[in-house]
Parts: structure tokens; C-alpha cells; sequence
């Protein structure tokens, strides 16, 4: 089944990304793309993740499609003009790819170029909405498509963000404008996780939320995207737990974390999903799932 | 100089749409060169607003509305009349409509967009942006504009980047643009407008009109042939 229709279905979801290489040595990312297959109901390819320029993600989604796999193209607004984005829009569907996901990017000044210009002439509501209308047969500026393109679109939210009403009203914002499905920001305090789809489904109870599953590799690892990240809190037993860990075994605690997590999510039906990212360490990602028992 | 180019008078309406009773403000700086926000401005507006039902509690135009204490000052002198209005109408360019926007517990509507610097900046010192951009949406964000406080530029609402208010970006010195809005919304009790779904800006609003390029300002601000020296 493809992910769109998996979107109607009950099933809970699984999603893992992959970030593509920085040049073109694409051997690595095709290998753990493959080691996901049949595990995993789609895979992101990245789209210059953290700012920093690497191979596409329109490439990296093809690349995967040959294989048979089944992925979602990663779209943020901070590298191109509508012109640009409508484009890319249009070059995915037909070459075979129809879920998108819209971003709006995180910031130039925190990736390896920083010395260029942040476009965000669109953000992420306003690329749903030219998305749902190259869907309706026109582009941004009214004219009229030959042939209509036809997605699956989903977002983005930051559920620890605080305040969280602006959160909650721009993925309304979102949702209104075509998002199905709704991968979140990292989640480790599942408490507080409760609270915010409790808030969420009052707003939609349709739109598929999967909660953000991020490896943790190092006790420091956790400590920094505690302090750091803005809106991810990692709860200080699991940042104890890695510092008790032999060093050789961290990345083995992460796994089983992240798996208890899933574990919990899946069984407790917190949300409808998980969305995986484990930012470099993506082989790790089938024993993530083993250990959640999936 | 300030360049402004006057809203339409429909977009205008629109944002006062909720309101009934006005106070205008103008300033007799660029925007009164500009010919969008000085006394004959202000009196045209008052007419068109009164034939159209608003009450307008008063009016004030003010040498130089990048000036934030003038303002403070010359507004402390009509008090009552501000108390009685809804909200504020304020004919000049994005940093004016920012500073009164600043010193008044009032919503504030832009009714100019600002197109571009001519030869310099404002007058005055302030923490006021304005990116003229040509399609104002200081009326939808509480008189803060999110072009220039927000690091991305984002109009439609905050991206997961921010902490304590505080941008991902530099966090020592940038606040994040889109919670000083949420937070004036509050104050202002406008949280309705943070669930507006705005278009993509319009950037070809960017370029001053013909009408705008024939003020005498423009004109003086184009460099004069230069004579090389002998």
C-alpha cells in the first residue's frame, strides 16, 4: 500500500529519514535506504538539513524510487523563490513522487554557508497552498497548468514549543491548507507530548500526527539538544541513563531508548505514528525498530 | 527620505472593519512629501472615513513619526480623544506606524505601505524596522513587523526555532519576532489576527509607481548630472 492510502487506514505509522551525502558518493544513503525496506512505510530524504548544502532531496527521492522504495520528497522554503518551488513541485510529480513534505527551513546562519541570502519568500503555509493549487491546475499567480499535479502533503510542528498556542494555530493554518499528515520536531516527554495532542486533536482529529523519534548516540548528545534545541526538553533519566552506559555502549542505550519510546507511543496510541531520525546513524535505524519490537 | 505610496482606500476599510470610532495620526515628515500622510492627507481621509459611517475621534499629525518621544508627547495632549477611539489609523511609513504602535496600548492600522529609503534612513534614532517591502502587514501583527523581527521574515506565524523568546539564531541578541507579536496580540486582545492565513507578499509593490516618482521629493533626491572638475 502507499503511504497516501496508509493515511486512511488504521495503521500506525512508521517513517525514518535519511540525509543525502554531501557530494556524490550516493553508495551509503542507498544502502540504508535499502536496509529500511519493507520496515518503514516511507523515507524523507532531507532537504539541506540544518542549512548545510548537500545532494538534493528531488534526487535522493528518485534514487530511492528506482529502488522500489517508497519516500517523501523534504521541501523548505529557504533556498528558492516560488518560481523555483512551484517548479521542483511539479518536476516530482512527474517524476513519480507525490508525498511532500513542506518546511519552512531552518535559518542560513546555523549551516556550513552562512554567507547567503535566506530566501523564505514562502513559508511553510504559503507552499501548501501553491502546492494545493498546482493541484487545482494554476500556479501561484493564477495562470493555467497543462495537466494537474497531485500530492500528498503534509508539515511540520514543534509540540515542546512554549509558548504553544502560535504552534498549535499555525498548524491549523497548515492543516487548512492541505497538510494530511504532520511529522513533529523530536519528542522525548511523552507527559508533555499528551498534553499537546490533546490540544491537537480538538483542533483536527483527522490530520495524522507521528511523533518526532530522534537517536540519542552520547550523554553530551542529549545534554546539548536539551540546552540548545529550541522546544525539544530531554528528560534528565534518559541523559542519566547514557551517562551510566560504558562509553562502547551509548549508542546501544540510544537504540533502547528510542525503541522504549516507540514502544510506548505504539501501545498507549499516543499519536498515529513515529517519524525517525537518527541524524548520521541511520543503519542503526532497523535495531530502533527491533527493539521497539516492530 | 521615506518613500510611501497610500494604501487603497478598500484595503484600508477593510482593516477598520471591526472598529468605529478613529484616531489619525500623519506625519509631516517624508510621509507629507510624499504626499500620503501630511494635513491635506489626513483631511481627505477624514471626509472618505466619515462618509463611510467611522466616527473620527480626533486627528494629530506629527513633524517627524520616527521620533518616539515626540509622539509620546505630542499624543499625551489628546488623551481623551485616543481613549475614545478603537484604534489608530496612521498615515506614513512602516517605522512610524511601529513607533506609535510602541507607545500606544491601541491597535494600530498602517494605512501606507513603504516602498523604499530614498536618500537615508528616518530622522531618528529607534529599534523600529522597516523593510520596504511596499505591501504593509503591520496591521495584521500588532504594529510589529515581522519581515524585520522575525530573522526568516516569516509572515504567517513562528518557526520551532525559538527558546525563552529568544531566535535559535543568535539568541543573545535577537528576540524572536513572531513572540513579541503573539504577545502584543494579547495585549491588544486581537489573538484572531494570528489566524489569518496570509497570501505570499506581492514584491512587485516594491517598485515606487509613476505617480510616486513625479514628487518634487523624488526629484530632488535624483543624482544631477555630475560636471567633472576642471
Amino acid at each position: 500500500m502507499s503511504f497516501k492510502e496508509l493515511l486512511n487506514s488504521d495503521k500506525f505509522l512508521i517513517t525514518a529519514e535519511i540525509g543525502p551525502p554531501k557530494g556524490v558518493d550516493i553508495e551509503p544513503m542507498l544502502s540504508k535506504a535499502m536496509a529500511l525496506k519493507g520496515k518503514v512505510d516511507a523515507i524523507n530524504i532531507t532537504d539541506q538539513q540544518s542549512s548545510v548544502m548537500r545532494l538534493g532531496s528531488l534526487a535522493g527521492c528518485c534514487i530511492l524510487k528506482r529502488e522500489g522504495m517508497e519516500t517523501i520528497f523534504q521541501v523548505t522554503c529557504r533556498d528558492r523563490n516560488r518560481i523555483a518551488l512551484q517548479s521542483d513541485l511539479l518536476s516530482a510529480f512527474v517524476l513519480g513522487l507525490e508525498n511532500v513534505l513542506c518546511l519552512t527551513g531552518d535559518y542560513v546562519g546555523l549551516g556550513d554557508h552562512p554567507q547567503a541570502k535566506g530566501v523564505f519568500d514562502l513559508d511553510s503555509v504559503s507552499l501548501l497552498q501553491a502546492a494545493r493549487q498546482l493541484e487545482q491546475g494554476y500556479d501561484l499567480a493564477g495562470n493555467e497548468l497543462t495537466g494537474k499535479p497531485c500530492f500528498c502533503l503534509g508539515a511540520t510542528v514543534t509540540p515542546g514549543a512554549d509558548p504553544l498556542e502560535p504552534q498549535l494555530i499555525k498548524m491549523d493554518k497548515k492543516i487548512k491548507m492541505g497538510a494530511r499528515f504532520i511529522q513533529t520536531q523530536a519528542v522525548f516527554d511523552l507527559c508533555r507530548f499528551k498534553s499537546f495532542m490533546h490540544n491537537a486533536r480538538r483542533l483536527n482529529n483527522r490530520v495524522k500526527i507521528m511523533a518526532g523519534i530522534l537517536l540519542l548516540t552520547k550523554a553530551k548528545m542529549a545534554t546539548y539538544i536539551d540546552k540548545n534545541i529550541p522546544g525539544i526538553v530531554v528528560p534528565p533519566i534518559f541523559i542519566d541513563q547514557l551517562e551510566a552506559s560504558p562509553e562502547a555502549s551509548t549508542l546501544k542505550t540510544g537504540i533502547e531508548i528510542a525503541g522504549q519510546l516507540i514502544r510506548q507511543i505504539h501501545e498507549e496510541k499516543v499519536c498515529d505514528g513515529v517519524h525517525i531520525m537518527a541524524i548520521g546513524k541511520e543503519e542503526m535505524i532497523p535495531e530502533i525498530l527491533a527493539s521497539a519490537g516492530f | 527620505m521615506i518613500i510611501s505610496a497610500q494604501k487603497e482606500f478598500e484595503e484600508i476599510l477593510r482593516s477598520l472593519e471591526q472598529e468605529t470610532t478613529i484616531f489619525l495620526v500623519g506625519c509631516n515628515g517624508c510621509a507629507e512629501a510624499c504626499q500620503t500622510g501630511g494635513e491635506k492627507q489626513i483631511l481627505k481621509m477624514l471626509e472618505l472615513l466619515e462618509r463611510e459611517g467611522k466616527t473620527i475621534s480626533g486627528s494629530l499629525i506629527v513633524d517627524f513619526l520616527c521620533d518616539k518621544t515626540l509622539i509620546k508627547v505630542k499624543l499625551k495632549a489628546y488623551e481623551a480623544q485616543i481613549i475614545k477611539a478603537d484604534s489608530l489609523l496612521v498615515m506614513t511609513c512602516g517605522i512610524g506606524v511601529q513607533a506609535t504602535a510602541a507607545v500606544v496600548d491601541k491597535p494600530v492600522h498602517p494605512a501606507c505601505n513603504t516602498i523604499n529609503i530614498g536618500g537615508s534612513r528616518g530622522e531618528w534614532r529607534g529599534e523600529e524596522r522597516c523593510a520596504e517591502c511596499g505591501d504593509c502587514l503591520l496591521d495584521f501583527t500588532g504594529g510589529i513587523c515581522p519581515l524585520t523581527a522575525c530573522t526568516k521574515g516569516l509572515i504567517n506565524g513562528p518557526c520551532g526555532g525559538a527558546a525563552n523568546g529568544k531566535c535559535e539564531f543568535e539568541p543573545e541578541v535577537r528576540e524572536c519576532g513572531w513572540q513579541l507579536i503573539y504577545e502584543r496580540l494579547q495585549k491588544l486582545k486581537q489573538m484572531d489576527k494570528l489566524a489569518i492565513i496570509l497570501d505570499p507578499k506581492d514584491y512587485s509593490k516594491m517598485q515606487p509607481p509613476p505617480y510616486l516618482r513625479s514628487t518634487v521629493m523624488w526629484s530632488l533626491e535624483q543624482i544631477a548630472e555630475e560636471t567633472p572638475v576642471k
